[in-house]
């Protein structure tokens, strides 16, 4: 079973300890912070160049705000890790993906085996978002879309 | 209609297997129930009071032949033998076993069908009008945007934990057929200087707090509809409550943002999601529209009518509706018999069904959002045959929009959730107006019904609403009066204390008389209300 796992296949995960958003807020050193989800990830924005890890919390797996908040700081260029944590399910992590997470750190262990039928299930994407995945509009219409 | 090509099958394909694979996981204990519940639900898997619920999504309304067959053999094989249309164009089955279901969506798939996002707090089946390609006063055919936004929204890795359900509705006439306000978005397409887009509501539902859905834009390009749609989504994402399932809707979301605010936050979300790329190109929306081209209609053909036998010209008059294209009209098939269950067909009279519109209606029909099927376009050379073969199946019932074509929820019957009865309520008011000349007379009257506050039955939007309440035990109706669900849409009011199940229907029948004692010209009852408000009706009700 995992209690980790990430996408990140050329890098170390990042061990800096993460801090609160508000904690983050008061210090310029800090490399990694934790957003809850009520949070503002848009908050982190000015200081996206200097960290290494960004945690975002899911209370519950049936709270969706942290997919939002994943995809914001993706648009925005945030190329560091990016690590759903909290109730996050198998059957999560393939939307996660999709939304920019490339790290997880479950509350409960990930049976690897269903994790791995779940990550490789769907041939194909209906939409853009924030994976490399192109869409299957992009795919029928050729290389000038998506 | 559309066709599946090699990516929308693999998808659905794909579907099943993760499904199957997940009711395994449940079964042999890996998920827990609470764990499983929003799998199951995302594939329109509901446990109800005495088993499984499985619903199935009719995108947009729309069926073949082949695909109503499918629907038909799923009732003979795996359910009692019959289905109930939705008033979300869906079809639900109410007596499914778990174990079954993945083998039931494999059969779905094998026809070009799926359960996906049937229920949950996800993007839902797009609704849209049944009348769509055949409207004499739409600006374009709402279906191709439908179905784009069917691809775009399934699956939507952004959207698959909203705070509530979301549904869509897309409509391209001024007269509403599909309730496009009482969404959470409504999408009306408008000309605009020649070029065609969306005009888009946001906010609108019924439930316990029923509200109708302000104007956010007035106009999106059709290139930019998806970015526009993940702006409204994203807000609702963010910001809609979470701590109560109740005040959870994106409705209540911009009622105490306030409109203006949830617009701001929505452009300003807009103007950035705009620019990466996210919206297919118009070239999809035309390669899916070649899909609803208009079928090869007979040129030339007489618009006459044999009206010699009175029951079919009756018949004609109320379920028949002019068809834009000379010499065909389109039908409607009435599933509200007197006495009978609301939206329900046996797999025998869907297999008829199924059977006329690939003789006489170009393989393909529409659920209605009254839970009526639609029979796009029909020869009116032809309507004899058709009556004759619906009479013979019990399906030529001549009430449409009459105050017998009853919507009403499942309610108590089969509903976790209900707190009063209400398919026994609409068989006994049926029955009261049964005659005919009765109901002829009232005219156009919507009636609906709901057996709890969650208002699946649209009790807010029926000319005549009623609501089933539990009262110390006791099942109770209240009567509303003035809803609307049109293009001329507005909230049905309380009339005061409630009744119990034989005093509603009296209530009913009082509140008909009240109508015919005051209308004026060819005034329908729900206008006669507005202009004689609620007074006269109370003063009757409760004297």
């Amino acid at each position: 079973m995992l209690d980790f796992f990430t996408t990140r296949h050329d890098q170390p995960a990042s061990e800096a300890p993460a801090v609160t958003l508000e904690a983050f807020a008061g210090q310029s050193n800090a490399v990694a912070v934790r957003i809850e989800a009520g949070e503002d990830a848009r908050e982190l924005l000015p200081y996206l160049d200097r960290l290494q890890l960004i945690e975002v919390n899911f209370p519950a797996f049936t709270d969706g705000r942290g997919y939002s908040a994943a995809r914001i700081l993706r648009e925005q260029g945030y190329d560091g890790e990016l690590r759903a944590t909290g109730a996050v399910l198998v059957d999560q992590i393939g939307h996660m993906v999709r939304c920019g997470f490339d790290s997880f750190g479950p509350d409960q262990p990930l049976d690897p085996i269903a994790l791995k039928a779940a990550l490789g299930r769907f041939p194909q994407r209906y939409q853009k978002a924030a994976d490399a995945a192109r869409p299957i509009w992009a795919l029928r219409h050729g290389s000038k879309h998506g | 209609m559309y066709q599946y090509d090699k990516y929308d099958q693999a998808m659905v394909d794909a579907r099943v297997a993760e499904f199957r694979d997940q009711t395994e996981r449940r079964l042999n204990g890996q998920l827990t129930e609470a764990q499983f519940r929003p799998l199951r639900l995302m594939n329109g898997l509901y446990l109800q009071l005495h088993a499984y619920m499985l619903r199935v999504a009719v995108p947009y309304g729309t069926l073949s032949a082949r695909q109503l067959r499918m629907l038909a053999h799923i009732a003979r094989k795996y359910d009692r033998d019959y289905g109930h249309f939705t008033t979300r164009q869906n079809i639900q089955y109410n007596w499914i076993k778990l174990s079954d279901a993945p083998d039931i969506l494999a059969d779905l798939a094998s026809v070009e069908m799926h359960a996906i996002q049937t229920s949950g707090n996800c993007i839902r089946n797009i609704s849209s009008d049944q009348y769509a390609g055949v409207a004499a006063d739409e600006v374009a055919d709402p279906r191709p945007l439908a179905e784009l936004l069917r691809q775009w929204s399934s699956f939507h890795p952004e959207f698959v934990a909203l705070p509530r359900k979301f549904k869509i509705a897309v409509i391209a006439s001024a007269e509403d057929r599909a309730a496009m306000r009482l969404h959470d978005i409504g999408i009306e397409l408008v000309n605009k200087d020649g070029v065609i887009g969306a005009r888009v509501f946001v906010g609108g539902g019924m439930g316990r707090t029923p509200m109708i859905a302000p104007e956010v834009r007035d106009f999106v390009p059709f290139e930019e509809v998806v970015s526009y749609l993940e702006a409204c989504l994203r807000v609702y994402n963010r910001y809609g409550r979470r701590d109560n399932k109740y005040k959870a809707r994106i409705k209540i979301l911009v009622h105490e943002m306030g409109v203006d605010e949830y617009r701001r936050q929505v452009e300003e979300e807009f103007l950035h999601l705009k620019t990466l790329g996210i919206d297919p190109p118009i070239a999809e929306l035309e390669r899916i529209a070649t899909y609803f081209a208009p079928p090869p209609y007979k040129q030339g053909l007489s618009d006459e009518i044999d009206r010699r036998d009175p029951a079919f010209a009756q018949w004609v008059d109320q379920q028949v509706a002019p068809h834009k294209q000379p010499g065909y009209a389109i039908v409607n098939i009435s599933l509200k018999p007197i006495g009978g269950i609301a939206g329900d067909a046996s797999s025998a009279q869907m297999d008829l069904i199924a059977d006329l519109a690939e003789r006489y209606s170009f393989d393909e029909l529409r659920v209605t959002h009254a839970q009526n099927i639609v029979l796009a376009h029909v020869k009116k050379a032809d309507l004899p045959a058709v009556w004759k073969a619906l009479a013979g199946a019990g399906l030529a019932t001549a009430n449409l929009d009459l105050i017998t074509d009853i919507i009403a929820c499942p309610g108590l019957d089969y509903c976790s959730l209900a707190n009063a009865r209400s398919i026994p309520v609409a068989q006994k008011i049926a029955e009261r107006f049964a005659d005919t000349g009765r109901q002829q007379d009232l005219g156009e009257l919507k009636l609906k019904i709901s057996g709890c506050i969650n208002a699946c039955g649209h009790h807010h939007a029926g000319h005549i609403g009623i609501l089933g309440v539990d009262r110390k035990g006791v099942e109770n109706y209240q009567l509303l009066l003035g809803g609307s669900g049109a293009e001329d849409v507005s909230l049905g009011q309380i009339t005061g204390p409630g009744f119990d199940e034989n005093g509603i229907v009296d209530a009913v029948e009082k509140a008909t008389q009240v109508y015919l004692d005051n209308r004026e010209g060819g005034e329908r009852f729900l206008d006669t209300y507005r202009r004689i408000g609620m007074k006269p009706f109370k003063d009757v009700l409760y004297a």
